[in-house]
């Protein structure tokens, strides 16, 4: 079942005829003409999914009321609790802690190591393993200005315009100025980044970059953050505990409004706990497992923005939830590659996105919102795509060139986990282009919050790919890893001070639950969805039809 | 625009993370825990037991061969062969009996990463002995789904060759399959992530370049540039974005300047 098959071989060829003349090109610095900022809008308008009228509506409840986002967050907002807010017993306290984080990603974990650092004593709460979140799966890198040619203000640039002028300007400023601070934290912790001899870090352009600031280890740039991150916390057992397949299903205000703690679900034993918290922090990551338009996702099990329904119940105001992120070079092909992210850095290394036909049609590094336009442009509207036999379709992208660009073996060196992945199916990607089109891949907006983390209610905190604001309505490259650390770090670091001074919560209340059940009765929504959703479902119809109970 | 897209003749292609098997697909029997299921062929260990109506809470995370939730045993009907891989990844043959196996009790001592400056080696031994303990079977490497040479790199950290064994041990996904087998009694992974760390920290040479800026950020040098960006009207913004020199592909870093060095 391995290889491609025959009549993708002769296509390949197509590929392989245009290579030698494209290599010579690229090797000159001379590469596809990028777009200009009035074609960008063009092409995005008439070819990105999130600029489509049909599959939206306005939300008819909560803070962002009257707010157009997908059907699938809509439905998932409008959406009663999974707990009977009367039934449960408020005073049974399981846990009282300084700080609770909810979601152990990337984001959660710097968080907690960062109040752990400032004397704190943090519970963290997560629905699968510590480390499961889109941060370990982030591949290609993680930016920063740290080289000489380069600073934070050219960093903010490429940020802010890479996002269309629509990101908050001060989360754009912090993010820009704490990038090197992170590095350092990291070199710090003993992560191994990809350096040159005398320990530069070496670093490549991603989509929409201006500098030269990608730093990565291998292709499993975030696994290893998240290693390096748990296994840091794993040190601190005395300040930090960790209660995994126990996701947050509700939050828990004081009787000013403030956040004092959560409503923890045990996915085994069916209990719920009740947490105490002087501060709270939402890092729940995103919301890919809702396939929004159908579309695969690169998102790992988890991604069903349990934080972003819990944090709006509450009161908590959500921007751009309208903005979804579809990375441009998701595989087709195989079937069981499907949805699998293929890293940017495969452009980055100099790979071309090709038609069937074995051309050019894009420059391979435009911002991810305007390349994936391009590729769903080639091939819904030009007809220039490749069919798969399960009935996808895609663009080729050019893989073995990496090897006459930067040497014999440098695709097994800089890609290793691309290689495997593909490898397992007799697919040698240093010889053979790759299948791809745009696949589901990140949250832009979310939980609005400002440069400290700080939500719209006291003592609760946001970070990660569940708040928004930080790169507008497009996310470039390497920009996911460095937000959830920096605004990780900056959220344990200001719950600290937070925590020290708040005095702590007298009493803890679920009327904001019940509240919002009543304003959605009032609204006329009388059958709605149960949220958060904790895992997607992906039983199949002939197995429901069998499913026969209550 | 093209006919056939006015017309809406092309469908939406994404389906989700629902496979689509190929039109006509062979049906196979697999055994998740001894038990019989019929899915279509060529789907993956993962979405096979989905297939058959499992819903997963342990033994699933990324989807995507990276995080190790799902590590998995198993052999065919009629051969003695025990094999290992991750669900995610590998495909679902008939006749295959699966047993995944979420998690693995793991030894994995606290420490302190700064202690680990002067002699790593001995820390090694002391926090896991057990690891000069290898009996050399090579069963490790047979199991594990990353493909890596796991009793070569335990041979390599009983040298003291902590770079060979950091460089040789980076695939690792942390699934703790190597542990389960191991006679030895080794957890691998966990002495390796130790390893990874001390590398980093400690051998690995620093970044100076890094060093520098992190000072310069710290004294403040770019808040004032900042801050101007951050007022700035929106037109003005987008001028300079477009402005933008765009540094080079193939030039060598810390060799190549912008013309602006103004806000460098």
């Amino acid at each position: 079942m391995g290889g491609y098959m025959a009549d993708f071989m002769e296509l390949i060829k197509k590929v392989e005829a245009t290579r030698p003349s494209r290599v010579e090109r690229a090797k000159k610095g001379d590469h596809f003409p990028a777009l200009t900022m009035e074609q960008r809008q063009e092409w995005l308008n008439e070819y990105h999914p999130d600029y489509k009228a049909e599959g939206r509506r306005p939300i008819r409840v909560g803070p962002n009321k009257g707010t157009v986002v997908p059907e699938e967050i809509a439905g998932l907002l409008e959406s009663r609790a999974v707990v009977d807010a009367m039934r449960v017993d408020l005073t049974n306290i399981a846990y009282s802690t300084d700080l609770l984080v909810i979601g152990a990603g990337g984001a959660g974990t710097a968080a907690a190591l960062s109040a752990a650092e400032a004397g704190l004593k943090v519970l963290i709460s997560t629905k699968l393993r510590h480390g499961d979140s889109n941060t370990v799966m982030a591949e290609g890198g993680i930016q920063a200005a740290t080289q000489e040619a380069d600073s934070p203000y050219f960093h903010y640039l490429d940020v802010i315009g890479g996002g269309h002028f629509s990101n908050e300007p001060g989360l754009v400023a912090a993010l820009a100025n704490d990038a090197p601070l992170i590095i350092g934290w990291l070199e710090g912790l003993g992560m191994m980044f990809d350096k040159e001899a005398d320990g530069r870090l070496m670093a490549r352009h991603g989509g929409g970059t201006s500098r030269k600031r990608m730093h990565s280890a291998g292709d499993m740039t975030g696994a290893e953050i998240m290693r390096v991150l748990r296994d840091e916390a794993g040190n601190r057992r005395d300040s930090i505990k960790v209660l995994e397949f126990s996701p947050a299903v509700e939050l828990l205000l004081d009787e000013k409004g403030g956040a004092a703690g959560a409503v923890l679900y045990n996915l085994e034993t069916k209990e719920y706990y009740v947490v105490k918290a002087k501060a709270v922090l939402i890092s729940t990551g995103g919301f890919g497992r809702l396939h929004i338009q159908g579309f695969p996702t690169t998102n790992h099990y988890g991604a069903t923005a349990d934080g972003v329904v819990m944090a709006y119940r509450a009161g908590v105001r959500l921007k751009d939830m309208d903005s979804t992120q579809y990375h441009p070079t998701g595989a087709v092909y195989p079937e069981q590659n499907v949805g699998l992210l293929i890293t940017e850095k495969v452009r980055g290394l100099g790979a071309h996105v090709l038609n069937a036909d074995g051309v050019e049609f894009c420059f391979p590094l435009e911002p991810r919102d305007v390349e994936s336009a391009c590729i769903i442009r080639e091939c819904l509207d030009r007809g220039k795509g490749v069919l798969t036999p399960t009935g996808r379709l895609g663009v080729w992208l050019d893989s073995p060139m990496i090897e006459m660009l930067h040497g014999e073996g440098s695709v097994r060196r800089e890609l290793p986990a691309k290689y495997i992945q593909f490898k397992r199916y007799d697919i040698d990607i240093s010889r053979l282009p790759m299948l791809i089109y745009p696949t589901l891949h990140y949250q832009n907006g979310g939980i609005e919050i400002n440069e400290f983390s700080e939500t719209s209610i006291k003592g609760l905190f946001s970070a990660g790919e569940v708040a928004g604001g930080v790169h507008g309505r497009n996310r470039l490259m390497g920009n996911s890893l460095l937000d959830v650390l920096v605004f990780g770090r900056r959220a344990g670091i200001r719950a600290a001070e937070y925590s020290k001074s708040c005095g702590g919560a007298n009493t803890l209340s679920l009327r904001h639950v019940v509240d919002y059940g009543k304003a959605l009765k009032e609204a006329g929504i009388t059958n709605p969805v149960v949220a958060p959703m904790l895992l997607p479902d992906y039983a199949p119809a002939h197995v429901k039809a069998r499913q026969y109970s209550f | 625009m093209s006919d056939e897209k006015k017309s809406g003749r092309i469908k939406p292609l994404a389906t989700g993370d629902m496979t689509i098997p190929p039109a006509g697909a062979k049906m196979i029997p697999i055994y998740i825990m001894g038990r019989e299921y019929i899915v279509p062929e060529t789907l993956t260990i993962m979405k096979a037991v989905e297939y058959a109506g499992y819903k997963y809470i342990r033994g699933c995370g990324c989807r995507g061969g990276i995080c190790g939730a799902c590590g998995t045993f198993y052999r065919f009907i009629g051969d003695y062969r025990l094999r290992a891989g991750l669900a995610c990844q590998t495909v679902a043959e008939p006749n295959i009996v699966i047993m995944q196996l979420p998690f693995f009790p793991a030894n994995r001592p606290s420490y302190n990463l700064e202690d680990a400056d002067g002699s790593p080696h001995e820390m090694l031994r002391t926090l896991y002995p057990e690891v000069f303990k290898c009996v050399g079977c090579g069963t490790c490497t047979r199991t594990c789904p990353m493909d890596i040479d796991v009793m070569d790199y335990i041979a390599l950290m009983k040298r003291g060759d902590l770079k060979g064994a950091a460089h040789k041990s980076f695939d690792c996904v942390m699934c703790g399959l190597c542990a389960s087998r191991c006679p030895a009694q080794i957890s691998q992974f966990t002495a390796a992530m130790f390893i990874r760390r001390v590398f980093g920290r400690h051998i690995l040479p620093k970044a100076g370049h890094l060093k520098k800026r992190i000072e310069e950020v710290l004294s403040g040098k770019y808040e004032k540039m900042l801050e101007a960006l951050k007022g700035m009207e929106r037109d003005d913004v987008k001028r300079l974005y477009v402005g933008r020199e765009r540094e080079p592909d193939m030039a060598v870093a810390g060799k190549w300047m912008p013309k602006d060095r103004e806000h460098l």
